[in-house]
Order: structure tokens, then C-alpha cells, then sequence
């Protein structure tokens, strides 16, 4: 019937197939390009890690960079023990995450199971603008503010720069990123799971702890790990709050030098180009790299495992 | 019989007693002046075309309706002659005394067994875990299937076994009534059969309600029918009312109601 009714009036359907091909193709072509730029783009930052990072283990040998216990580039009797990088990055890392974990999950929490209306509204904005704030601004917080102002009388001897006030500053910047995520997460767990907890005489409380969080693992773990990628990656607030001195150890009360800081140390023009310190840099870039890597091969295989598939 | 009438049958206990209930959703009444009785140890089917207000009377009854924002709730409904929604009423403790079964299983992501012993624990139960799990899923006529596998998410059963995990779930924290809402609607044939053989077994001990919108379903399974409609208002919505309501072949055979008749004998609407 429909057939008959398009023969009968053919002349008003006259479809211009070579003209949509063509724009089809165009469109085709054009993402294409620009997907291809991405891709060879992160070739090439990759391929020059790759090189430098050569070049650099060509003069150092790997044992020596995974082995020796201080970090001294640019002195006579160079050492290049990565550890000693590593070790700042933990600290400041691992204190922002033990800022940024709790805070972040408890208000994903707060803002998706217990807030009213009114709340969310004034949250979420405030959380964005938490997020949009530049990180430099954080720097500047934690050196200005959060070191002498808050930490030096708590904690008498506490250096000016120093690997704490860095990390908490750090956790702050990054609590917003975990709080959004995480919310996605809680909030793509079905509602039936939690009628089905408060039809069983299920408390608030018992619904979340005993149903919708580990519903919404996957979610939450992958955001922690976004979350520490973030704040190994992170320059600014490092550089400026935690300090420029090699310091192997735990302690988060000194001045650290971390990974990312240490880049900056010397592109800002501390070694001549082309020289050890110079190409140092690399190694560490691809250390940062590998590290990150890692992290986001496991939350790929830990959601792949753990996600749970509701209709 | 007149078309209200609260009881139909006055030999066993009451054990819920809706009277003069109505819902409201913000401004929208749903349900108007429904009143009804359900006595132990039967197994009571609400029938009615979709959006006539079954499912939200049924969540009335132990209290779901309270996790809805914009629901409204009046009259009054008495479990065992205690007014559940008298201010000192706890709805958590209500409703580990009134299960429920949704229309779509709903097994927690978590292990076979961790589904059922999740609710014995939070509700404080303390004896032998494994037994119980036993028990509940003996119950539920799901043991064999799933006695080498408790181990295993509930959420990699097929459908059918799923909604009789989450029907061994709410027997596990030992309710005196059981609501099933459509309960096997999302099933196949077979998965309904058994469901339905599970619940002729389950009213030896629970009282049931039972939504559905099988009328098949309901005379194979019910004592007591009710039967509700809904009826457009000048504002445009529709208001659910509860049309007649009696023993279930009386329902089927011989009702009181003109409504009922064209009902079940297809010619609505
Ligand atoms: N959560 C809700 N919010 C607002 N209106 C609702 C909600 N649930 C049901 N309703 C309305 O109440 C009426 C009855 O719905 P329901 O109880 O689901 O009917 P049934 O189960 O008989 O199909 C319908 O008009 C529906 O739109
Ligand atoms: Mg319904």
C-alpha cells in the first residue's frame, strides 16, 4: 500500500543519492583528519619520550637510574636515582588523595542520596567553580596561606616548602573530579536496587553502604584512579608549595622535589640542552608517562571486571 | 453483593485493612476511597486495566509510597489493627515484616547467597546464615538450580531465577505478608509456572497480594480478587477506584459489577 502510494506520486520523491553520497564522504573524511591529528600527535610525543629517553639511558645505564639513592643532575658526580623523584611525587600524590577520596566520595554521596533541591543548587556550582580555578591559584594558596598561616603553627619546624601543604592544597584542586565522577557513578545505580534494600526493612544508611556503593564500585574506582593520575601529573602546585631540593624519604614535613617539578626545573633553563640534566628530563617524562599508563591499564581491566551490567 | 464491600469472606483473621484510602501524586489524586481487606493466609490478586492505581495501593501497604517525594498518602490502613501510619510507626521496621517483590527482578549485584543474607542481617538475625539461605532458597524452589554456584552473582541467573532469588530474599527476613507487584510480567511461560506453583506453596504460611494483569494468572492463583478501574475526571486525569472486590470465581463467574463483566470478558475500553 505505502508502494503503491509512492509510485503513484513518484515526480515529488526524487532523492539526489549522488549529492548525499558526496556530503557523506566529506563528513567522512573530515573526522578522519582530525581524529588522525589526535593520533599522530600522541605519536609524536610519545616517539620524542621514546628517543631522549634512549639517548639518556645511552650515558646512564637503567641500573644505575633505578638503583642509586640521590638525585644530583647537575653536580660533579652525577646521580640519577629515580626513587628519590618517585618518592616526593607519593608524598604529595598520597596526601592529595587522602584529601580528595574522602571528601570527594562523602559529597558525591551527600549531594546524590541526601541533598535537597536547594542544596544541589548551591553545591554543584560551587564545586564547578572549585574545578575551573587554575592551578597556579592553588600554588599560590598553599605557599601564601595554607603553609604559614594554617601549617607552620601546627606543626612547629615545618619548612616553608614543604611536600604537606602541597599534597592537601593538591587534594582540593583535585576533590572536584572525584566528587563529579563518582556522583555519575552512585547515580547510574538503578533505582529498583534500592527499593529493593528498603523493601527488606533496608535503612538509608544500610541502602548505600550495603547496595548502592559497591553497585557503583566500578564507577567510583575508576574515578579514584583518574583522580590519581591527576596528582602525579600535576606541576603547578608543586612546584611553587613542595620545593625544588631532592629529598629521598617519607616525610612530608620537608622540601621535596617532585617528578613534574623537576621538568620544570630544568626546561626553565637550569641545564644547558643537550646535556646529561637536560636529557634526564626525558627519563623522567617517560617514567611519569609508564606510571600513568599502568594506572589506566588497571582501571580499564578493573571496570571491564567489576562493572555490572543492569538492563 | 454491594460493590465495596470490604470482606468478602469473615471466617480467618484480618491482617490488612485499607479504609477510605486515597493517593495523591502532588496535586493528582490516583486512588480514591479504596476500601479493602485482606484476611491470613490468602492469596489476594488485584486486577484492573494499566494505570488504574494497582501498583500504588499495593506500595501503600508497606509504606514504598513514602520514598516517592511527591506522594501523598490518606485514610488509613491497619496491620493487624496498629495504624501503619500513625506518627510512632517505623516504615523500615514495617517493611521487614511486609516484603515485596517487584515487577522486574532486582537481585543485588552481589553473590546468590549474599542476596539473602543480606536482609537477615540487617535485620538482626543471628542464627545458623547458611541454613537460612537454605531454607529461603528451598522455599523458593531455586535450591537445586543454584546449590553448587551461591558463590556466583545473582545477577548472572536467568530472569525467571532471578525473580525467585528475590522472592527467596523477601522469605528470608521471614515477613507475615508478601505484595508482588506484576511479578511475571518480565518472565517466560515457564518461569511464570513455576512462580506461580511457588506462590500456592508460599500461602500455606504468608498472606499475598498479588498484582497482575493476567486474568488467567489471577484465577489460577487468588482466593480473592480485586477488581479496580479508573475513571477520567473533568480535569482530564484518570482517579483509580476499586470496583469490585470478592472471592475470586465469584469475580470470574458471577460479578456484581457491569464493569467487572466487560473486564474479564475482554470487551473494555
Ligand atoms: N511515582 C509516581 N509519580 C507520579 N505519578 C505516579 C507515580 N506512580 C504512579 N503514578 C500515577 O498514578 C496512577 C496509577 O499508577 P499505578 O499505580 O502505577 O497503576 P497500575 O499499577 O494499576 O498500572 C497513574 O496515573 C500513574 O501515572
Ligand atoms: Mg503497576
Amino acid at each position: 500500500m505505502t508502494a503503491e502510494l509512492r509510485l503513484s506520486r513518484s515526480e515529488l520523491w526524487q532523492p539526489n543519492r549522488n549529492k548525499n553520497k558526496l556530503v557523506e564522504n566529506t563528513v567522512k573524511a573530515i573526522t578522519a583528519a582530525f581524529a588522525f591529528v589526535s593520533v599522530i600527535a600522541t605519536f609524536g610525543i610519545v616517539l620524542t619520550l621514546i628517543v631522549e629517553t634512549i639517548h639518556f639511558f645511552g650515558v646512564v645505564s637503567p641500573l644505575r637510574f633505578i638503583s642509586e639513592t640521590r638525585w644530583t643532575p647537575l653536580f660533579s658526580s652525577a646521580q640519577f636515582g629515580i626513587i628519590v623523584l618517585i618518592s616526593a611525587t607519593l608524598r604529595t600524590a598520597g596526601i592529595a588523595i587522602l584529601v580528595a577520596l574522602p571528601l570527594g566520595l562523602l559529597s558525591a554521596i551527600c549531594l546524590s542520596e541526601y541533598a535537597g533541591v536547594r542544596v544541589r543548587k548551591i553545591l554543584k556550582p560551587l564545586l564547578e567553580i572549585l574545578a575551573g580555578i587554575p592551578t597556579v591559584v592553588f600554588g599560590y594558596f598553599a605557599l601564601t596561606l595554607v603553609t604559614p598561616q594554617l601549617l607552620q603553627p601546627l606543626i612547629p619546624g615545618l619548612s616553608g616548602l614543604n611536600a604537606l601543604s602541597a599534597g592537601l592544597v593538591l587534594g582540593l584542586a583535585i576533590m572536584p573530579l572525584v566528587t563529579s565522577l563518582s556522583e555519575d557513578a552512585i547515580y547510574a545505580v538503578p533505582r529498583s536496587l534500592r527499593d529493593g534494600a528498603y523493601a527488606l526493612g533496608a535503612t538509608k544508611r544500610e541502602t548505600i553502604i550495603a547496595v548502592v556503593l559497591p553497585a557503583a564500585l566500578s564507577g567510583i574506582v575508576s574515578s579514584l584512579i583518574l583522580a590519581v593520575s591527576r596528582a602525579i601529573g600535576e606541576t603547578m602546585i608543586v612546584t611553587l608549595a613542595a620545593g625544588q631540593t631532592p629529598n629521598l624519604g617519607i616525610d612530608p614535613t620537608v622540601a621535596v622535589l617532585t617528578m613534574t617539578a623537576y621538568i620544570v626545573q630544568i626546561f626553565k633553563g637550569d641545564a644547558p640542552a643537550g646535556s646529561i640534566a637536560y636529557l634526564s628530563a626525558y627519563a623522567v617524562g617517560m617514567t611519569l608517562f609508564v606510571m600513568t599508563l599502568l594506572l589506566n591499564i588497571f582501571s580499564f581491566w578493573f571496570v571491564r571486571r567489576f562493572r555490572e551490567k543492569y538492563e | 453483593m454491594d460493590s465495596n464491600t470490604p470482606l468478602p469472606n469473615g471466617t480467618s483473621e484480618v491482617v490488612l485493612r485499607a479504609k477510605k484510602l486515597n493517593v495523591y501524586y502532588g496535586s493528582n489524586r490516583a486512588v480514591r476511597d479504596v476500601d479493602l481487606d485482606i484476611s491470613e493466609n490468602t492469596v489476594v490478586a488485584f486486577i484492573g486495566p494499566s494505570g488504574c492505581g494497582k501498583s500504588t495501593v499495593l506500595r501503600c501497604f508497606n509504606r514504598m509510597n513514602d520514598l516517592i517525594a511527591a506522594a501523598r498518602v490518606e485514610g488509613s490502613i491497619t496491620f493487624r489493627d496498629d495504624d501503619i501510619y500513625a506518627p510512632n510507626v517505623d516504615a523500615v521496621e514495617l517493611r521487614s515484616r511486609i516484603g515485596m517483590v517487584f515487577q522486574r527482578p532486582n537481585p543485588f549485584p552481589k553473590s546468590i547467597y549474599e542476596n539473602i543474607a543480606f536482609g537477615a542481617r540487617i535485620n538482626g538475625y543471628k542464627g545458623n546464615m547458611d541454613e537460612l539461605v537454605e531454607q529461603s532458597l528451598r522455599k523458593a524452589a531455586l535450591w537445586d538450580e543454584v546449590k553448587d554456584k551461591l558463590k556466583q552473582s545473582g545477577l548472572a541467573l536467568s530472569g525467571g531465577q532471578q525473580q525467585r532469588l528475590c522472592i527467596a530474599r523477601a522469605i528470608a527476613i521471614s515477613p507475615e505478608v508478601i505484595l508482588m507487584d506484576e511479578p511475571c510480567s518480565a518472565l517466560d511461560p515457564i518461569s511464570t509456572l513455576k512462580v506461580e506453583e511457588l506462590i500456592q506453596e508460599l500461602k500455606q504460611q504468608y498472606t499475598i497480594i498479588i498484582v497482575t494483569h493476567n486474568m488467567q494468572q489471577a484465577s489460577r492463583v487468588s482466593d480473592h480478587t480485586a477488581f479496580y478501574n479508573a475513571e477520567a475526571t473533568e480535569k482530564g486525569n484518570k482517579i483509580g477506584y476499586l470496583v469490585e472486590y470478592d472471592r475470586t470465581e465469584v469475580i470470574f463467574q458471577n460479578p456484581a459489577q457491569q464493569k467487572t463483566q466487560e473486564y474479564i470478558s475482554g470487551r473494555f475500553g
